[in-house]
């Protein structure tokens, strides 16, 4: 019962915000290209539904890639660390380095490095995603239980026993915490790699592009309708991944319920 | 099973054993123990009198500093195969159903998934967890968590078990009942128990022999033999005898925290 009228308030929130951006824009007389009101963002959207698709196509594939290439290779390098204590030491300092070096500032470094398009923008999203899938990850892998360690020691456990059987169900919760972050920041990279990067050919670029080249040509409607597109491919990250985390961890794990219950 | 002729090899024994610490504190000094096959044994005292560590160094996880340690002749490292190890929380895996957790052991030796599941079942049957078989840890109270503690330890059918005050976070009823439980096990299978509790009802109930441990440094202080008869029940609980044997260990067991 409470959920329904969650969601009936949730609409009727939507609708009053929806009609006082329409009431202040008819009324202020403000012009379309400062400020359009929503009747316009939605015939941008009917009118040029076919572009705006292929470029939210575009950073989909982008963000996407880079996010499942950061948790592999995240996963990998957070592996090793568990294993080995002396790396962790050594290499964990430049995770954090590459969490704070503005991507902003390599993206033009790695565009000369892969030229422009597609991969480039892979690779920036892959860059910021990494480095939250390494730390919660690492993390998870090495707060195990004493006692589990001692309890696999006593079966005789070999190491890859004791990681694949012990540390990785264990570091789960961790690295969908990851997963989490670096979802949400994935469409971030795959729209700031574009800005850079977008496109080789005039019409193919992805929603940064798009919203770049709507911009210059002052098409403030569709550059909004594009704004929309965006946000509405970050939220469908973030919810494909609590799913994806529910499914893996409802069963045992006490954070995957009451989260999803809210 | 094989009759072995008792006193030739001791089933755990101890020499002059010593473990200090890498911070030089000394947790156990000097103990010599013969314990023989199929006694339970408890040990007795205040906190810092080495208990658990004594339990570590007999299952080698922790290795010893002086003096020898061995079971049934083997060092505690090439033992391993005897002994099970219980440890104060039930230890289990989260993300694994109880039966799982049972089989842990067997899966981790390779053992063959046919025979894998049959002992499992078993086992559960034998400590009356069947019914949650499908269940996951956090679905289960303390002392069902603490049954599957013990059965996963007895699916890999040790000589030794260890156990380091196992039901120490339960309720006094459960504990009595998983106690009773554990007598009845203890009866049919013989293994070769050493107990850790700070309950004197509780070591006096299970035990064969009674080890009182004095702190700073750990050493044996005394021993009591406990000969109540068998098998214990709840009744014995009520008998004269067993409240004599509590209020003498009690008495000496006071005598150990004093300064």
């Amino acid at each position: 019962m409470k959920k329904r009228w969650l969601v009936v308030n949730s609409v009727i929130v939507f609708a009053c915000l929806l009609t006082i951006w329409s009431r202040v824009v008819a009324f202020a007389h403000v012009p379309v290209y400062i400020l359009p009101g929503p009747r316009a963002v939605a015939d941008a959207i009917r009118d040029r539904y076919p572009s705006l698709l292929g470029s939210l196509w575009i950073t989909t594939g982008e963000a996407a890639a880079g996010l499942v290439a950061s948790i592999m290779v995240g996963v990998a390098i957070a592996m090793t660390f568990a294993q080995w204590r002396g790396l962790r030491q050594l290499g964990f300092p430049y995770t954090i380095l590459l969490q704070t070096v503005p991507i902003v500032a390599i993206a033009p470094l790695i565009i000369n490095w892969v030229g422009a398009g597609i991969l480039a923008v892979s690779v920036v999203t892959f860059i910021i995603c990494l480095a939250p899938i390494i730390a919660n990850t690492t993390q998870g892998l090495i707060s195990v239980d004493e006692n589990l360690i001692h309890l696999f020691l006593m079966y005789k456990a070999t190491p890859a026993q004791i990681l694949f059987k012990l540390r990785l169900p264990n570091a789960l919760p961790n690295l969908f915490t990851g997963i989490r972050i670096s979802a949400g920041i994935s469409v971030i990279g795959g729209l700031t790699g574009e800005l850079f990067a977008g496109s080789t050919r005039v019409g193919e670029g992805g929603l940064g592009y798009a919203i770049v080249y709507a911009n210059n040509q002052m098409e403030t409607a569709y550059l909004f309708a594009l704004v929309f597109a965006a946000t509405v491919l970050g939220f469908s990250f973030f919810f494909i991944v609590m799913f994806l985390e529910w499914l893996t961890l409802h069963n045992w794990h006490e954070s995957s319920r009451p989260q999803m219950a809210e | 099973m094989v009759t072995e002729n008792k006193g030739s090899i001791p089933e755990i024994a101890l020499e002059g054993v010593s473990k200090r610490f890498r911070n030089a504190s000394v947790a156990l000094k000097g103990i010599s123990l013969t314990i023989d096959r199929g006694e339970f044994v408890t040990f007795l005292g205040p906190s810092g009198c080495g208990k658990s560590t004594l339990l570590k160094l007999v299952s080698g996880l922790s290795p010893v500093s002086e003096g020898t340690l061995r079971i049934n002749g083997m060092t505690p490292e090439n033992a391993r195969d005897l002994i099970s190890f219980i440890f104060q929380d039930a230890t289990l895996l989260p993300w694994r159903t109880v039966e799982h957790n049972v089989e842990l052991g067997l899966e981790l030796e390779h053992a063959a998934r046919a025979a894998r599941k049959e002992r499992v079942a078993r086992m559960l049957e034998l400590v009356s967890l069947s019914h949650v078989a499908k269940h996951y840890p956090r679905q289960l109270s303390g002392g069902m968590k603490m049954r599957a503690s013990i059965a996963r330890a007895l699916v890999s059918r040790p000589r030794i078990l260890l156990m380091d005050e196992p039901f120490a976070a339960l309720d006094e009823m459960t504990r009595d009942r998983l106690n009773e439980e554990l007598l009845r096990l203890y009866n049919e299978q013989k293994w070769t128990v050493l107990f850790v509790t700070h309950s004197v009802a509780e070591a006096v109930f299970l035990s064969t022999r009674v080890i009182i441990l004095a702190a700073h440094p750990g050493r044996v202080a005394q021993e009591i033999s406990i000969n109540l008869p068998w098998p214990r029940t709840a009744e014995t609980r009520e008998s004269e005898a067993f409240e004599e044997h509590v209020t003498h260990a009690s008495r000496l067991l006071r005598g150990v925290y004093q300064p």
